[in-house]
């Protein structure tokens, strides 16, 4: 072991010089990543800005005319219509899924009352079906009712809201770590069940209760395939998502392909916003559901 | 196959335990089906049990109980009413009254039960017009009406026999009271109880209600779809009937008997890429993602918070813009394709067809994927990196264990037995991953041999995106869609019974603790 003329500072030396090579491969690494990450983006804002004849796909990666018309077509098209659609979908889901979520993730984490276990069990094999099979009856029943087509909003916030008691896993994980003996103190001191909720658990619980708004909100802006069921075909009913897949259509890319873009940016900007100042929430939500289970 | 000791084992070669832990994975498969049987038939049993159990009860009810509780056999909450509990009492006589009205009126439960089996009679015909003198079409039963009315009134008297059960014991409870001297609950007890005592049924009826509705009975509705012939042209309302056919679905859907073996050969095909999909996009995003984030973490590495940053705006913009965008960059005429074109690489017109071969367009959405789910997998690796305790890496290291071995031996064991369960639901959801398919190619490229199946089957088409195109294809066949989501369910739920019961975190929890 001590035949070469290592001394512990040389050893040492040469350990730095090999945490900064491969420090630099991990940054070129990095700097690559994110170009690739990045680069739809960026260039679908830059597509937005396209000018000029073509309003189908080109080389140009950097427009060579720059312009406001596109943002400037999407008046004259059912765009604000479906991006107001979506927005009060998406506002009112955030709202009433909260509201379900929490009310049954708390109540499979603080009671134990009989059949919890059989319910949960229950909802896992429910789970395991497509939704997308519930899809068509649904479209037969709000049909009757008059929620598809034009009136396709609330019909869509019924569909989001109704079954999303079963998405309770993340949030009853976290109510799981906040500790029993607070409900007891407090039920001890004569609180009911219904203000030891209010009180107590929800006060402490709002990272949780931020993340479920979050994600409620973000999900109706993606949403494709239920809103595209519901609003089978009117225009007038149509969310972002269906409204600008259309436009990539075989026969109308051609001259709404930078209107596309346009569209998805002034989409992608409020959202992308909201996403970024509560990232936090999200990551905590994120982490803790996976580790859990 | 032999077993080993632990001291045999560990004597075994590298190569023979690898083999003897893949032998005993594939050995556990039907002993975890086996016992999947097993605990099906234990739970039947028990429920035959109960049943039992029940029953005895309401005849001991009956012979023990007093002309009050006989007779609130007949009148529900006549008991409740007779003791002082108008409430309760009122609620069950107003949950009877409604039962009664609904399953005699005209068009009411019995008419829906009645015409079940046959799921309408008469079906759209010509009927004459005394005011026009002329035929006109008329509309007669409405099949859908009457097996989705059907099986609400199933689920209805269900929900009556329980009622009335609930009304027998509480006759049985509250003569116990009564006998024993003490008061029984009032309404106002009641109204407080449901926000103390029995807050749970207070803070579960609506969602439980939501899911009953939209989810629950859709399912069994759909489950039923699939043994009828309801599609475009047996609408049940409109232009035909539609009726019970059997099992001819899902024989034509898995080749069983004479006829046509395209189904079975499309849907083996189709769910054989959904399983691979699944596999490598479950994968692919697990190892990469978490080798981002063992980057990011790297000690020396600057603006952590930076390059997290930049991989999460892909989960912050909505998929269907990102995913629209990149199909469309890498489309036969897209921004990859004319940028190559135009710098030459690409001769003419040439172009690299991304998503439009077989192979090319199955690697490219895996590819596309892996852009995808390396943030969120970022995000889990990275919390649950820092969590691992940093002495055993001080410790491998003194034992001159290789970066190499201190993945192998410590990192990776410790990420697979947190996110065990998490990759169990990601693979399952994977196999669902409608918008990353549709979005991207529409499960195209079209696939020349299934050209005679439903829905215009292409070669990235999972499963559930096959659905999709029956039902909103020019003859929306929905029996065939619900025998496909019949199949995917009975996929998922063998998958996830066999995989979580070989689960190291489920067997033996204590393992890291």
């Amino acid at each position: 072991m001590q035949t070469t003329t290592n001394t512990p500072v040389k050893q040492h030396m040469g350990m730095k010089k090999k945490a900064r090579i491969s420090n630099t491969f991990i940054y070129i690494i990095l700097i690559l990543m994110s170009i690739i990450w990045l680069f739809p983006f960026v260039s679908i804002v830059l597509q937005s800005f396209r000018g000029g004849p073509v309003k189908g796909m080109t080389n140009e990666i950097i427009p060579k005319i720059w312009s406001l018309e596109n943002y400037k077509a999407l008046a004259n098209t059912d765009f604000f219509k479906w991006y107001l659609n979506t927005l009060i979908a998406a506002l009112a889901t955030s709202l009433l899924q909260t509201v379900i979520v929490l009310c049954m993730s708390y109540t499979l984490s603080r009671f134990r009352f009989k059949l919890r276990k059989g319910l949960m069990r229950f909802m896992l094999i429910l789970g395991m079906f497509p939704g997308m099979l519930a899809m068509i009856i649904l479209y037969r029943v709000l049909k009757d009712l008059g929620l598809t087509q034009a009136n396709a909003v609330p019909g869509l916030i019924l569909v989001y809201v109704a079954s999303s008691g079963m998405g309770y896993y993340i949030s009853k994980g976290f109510f799981d770590t906040i500790p029993k003996s607070l409900d007891e103190a407090a039920r001890i001191d004569g609180a009911t069940r219904a203000q030891v909720l209010t009180k107590i658990i929800l006060p402490l619980a709002k990272p949780i209760v931020i993340y479920t708004i979050l994600t409620s909100f973000m999900a109706p802006w993606g949403d494709f395939v239920f809103a595209r069921y519901i609003s089978f075909g009117s225009s007038e009913g149509m969310n972002v998502a269906v409204g600008l897949y259309n436009w990539l259509n075989a026969d109308q890319i051609n001259s709404s392909y930078t209107m596309f873009c346009a569209g998805g940016v002034i989409v992608a900007i409020p959202v992308t916003i909201v996403f970024m100042c509560l990232q936090k929430y999200y990551v905590e939500g994120v982490t803790g559901g996976a580790v859990k289970g | 196959m032999k077993q080993y000791t632990d001291l045999e084992y560990l004597k075994l070669s590298k190569f023979r335990r690898g083999l003897h832990k893949l032998a005993a994975f594939f050995l556990s498969i039907p002993r975890a089906i086996a016992g999947l049987f097993v605990k099906i038939g234990l739970f039947l049993k028990n429920a035959a049990l109960a049943v039992g159990r029940e029953i005895k009860d309401i005849f001991l009810t009956f012979k023990n109980g007093d002309w009050k509780t006989r007779l609130s056999f007949f009148i529900m909450g006549f008991g409740n009413l007779s003791r002082g509990q108008i409430l309760r009492g009122v609620l069950f006589l107003l949950f009877q009254a409604v039962f009664i009205f609904f399953m005699v009126k005209p068009t009411g439960g019995l008419y829906w039960l009645s015409m079940l089996p046959s799921l309408g009679k008469e079906g759209p015909g010509k009927a004459y017009d005394p005011v026009y003198d002329t035929y006109v079409t008329a509309f007669n039963d409405n099949s859908f009406q009457i097996l989705l009315y059907g099986v609400l009134t199933i689920f209805f008297i269900i929900a009556c026999v329980i009622t009335w059960r609930i009304n027998v014991r509480q006759n049985k409870l509250a003569q116990q009271i009564l006998d024993s001297g003490k008061p029984l609950k009032s309404g106002k007890d009641d109204l407080r109880s449901m926000v103390d005592d029995n807050f749970h049924k207070t803070l579960l009826a609506l969602p439980l209600a939501g899911i009953l509705i939209f989810t629950v009975m859709p399912i069994v509705f759909m489950i039923l779809v699939a043994f009828t012939n309801y599609d475009g042209a047996h609408d049940g309302y409109t232009n035909a009937l539609f009726t019970w056919v059997g099992l001819e679905n899902i024989n034509t859907m898995l080749g069983i008997g004479a006829g046509s073996k395209v189904y079975a050969a499309t849907f083996g095909e189709i769910l054989l890429w959904t399983l691979m999909w699944a596999f490598f996009a479950t994968f692919t995003n697990y190892f990469l993602g978490m080798l981002v984030a063992m980057m990011i973490n790297k000690k020396g590495i600057q603006f952590k918070k930076g390059w997290r940053t930049i991989l999460v705006m892909t989960i912050a913009i909505p998929q269907f813009i990102s995913l629209l965008y990149v199909s469309k960059m890498f489309a036969q005429n897209g921004m990859v394709n004319q940028f190559l074109q135009s710098i030459g690489v690409l001769k003419g017109l040439n172009y690299i067809p991304f998503l439009s071969k077989e192979w090319p367009a199955r690697i490219s959405v895996i590819l596309i994927n892996i852009w995808i789910g390396i943030p969120y997998v970022m995000l889990i690796a990275t919390g649950i990196l820092m969590n691992i305790p940093q002495d055993l890496y001080e410790s491998a290291k003194i034992d001159g264990a290789s970066g190499w071995k201190q993945y192998t031996k410590i990192t990776l064991p410790y990420m697979l037995f947190i996110t065990g369960p998490y990759l169990l639901t990601t693979f399952t959801s994977n196999m669902n991953n409608f918008n990353v398919i549709y979005l991207l190619t529409s499960g195209g490229p079209p696939n020349p041999t299934a050209s005679s199946a439903a829905g215009s089957v292409g070669f990235t088409d999972l499963l559930i995106t096959w659905l999709f195109k029956i039902t909103t294809g020019a003859e929306s066949q929905y029996y065939f869609a619900s025998v496909i989501g019949i199949l995917v369910f009975i996929v998922v739920a063998i998958i996830s019974l066999v995989v979580y019961n070989l689960l190291p975190s489920v067997k033996n929890e204590e393992d890291f603790q």
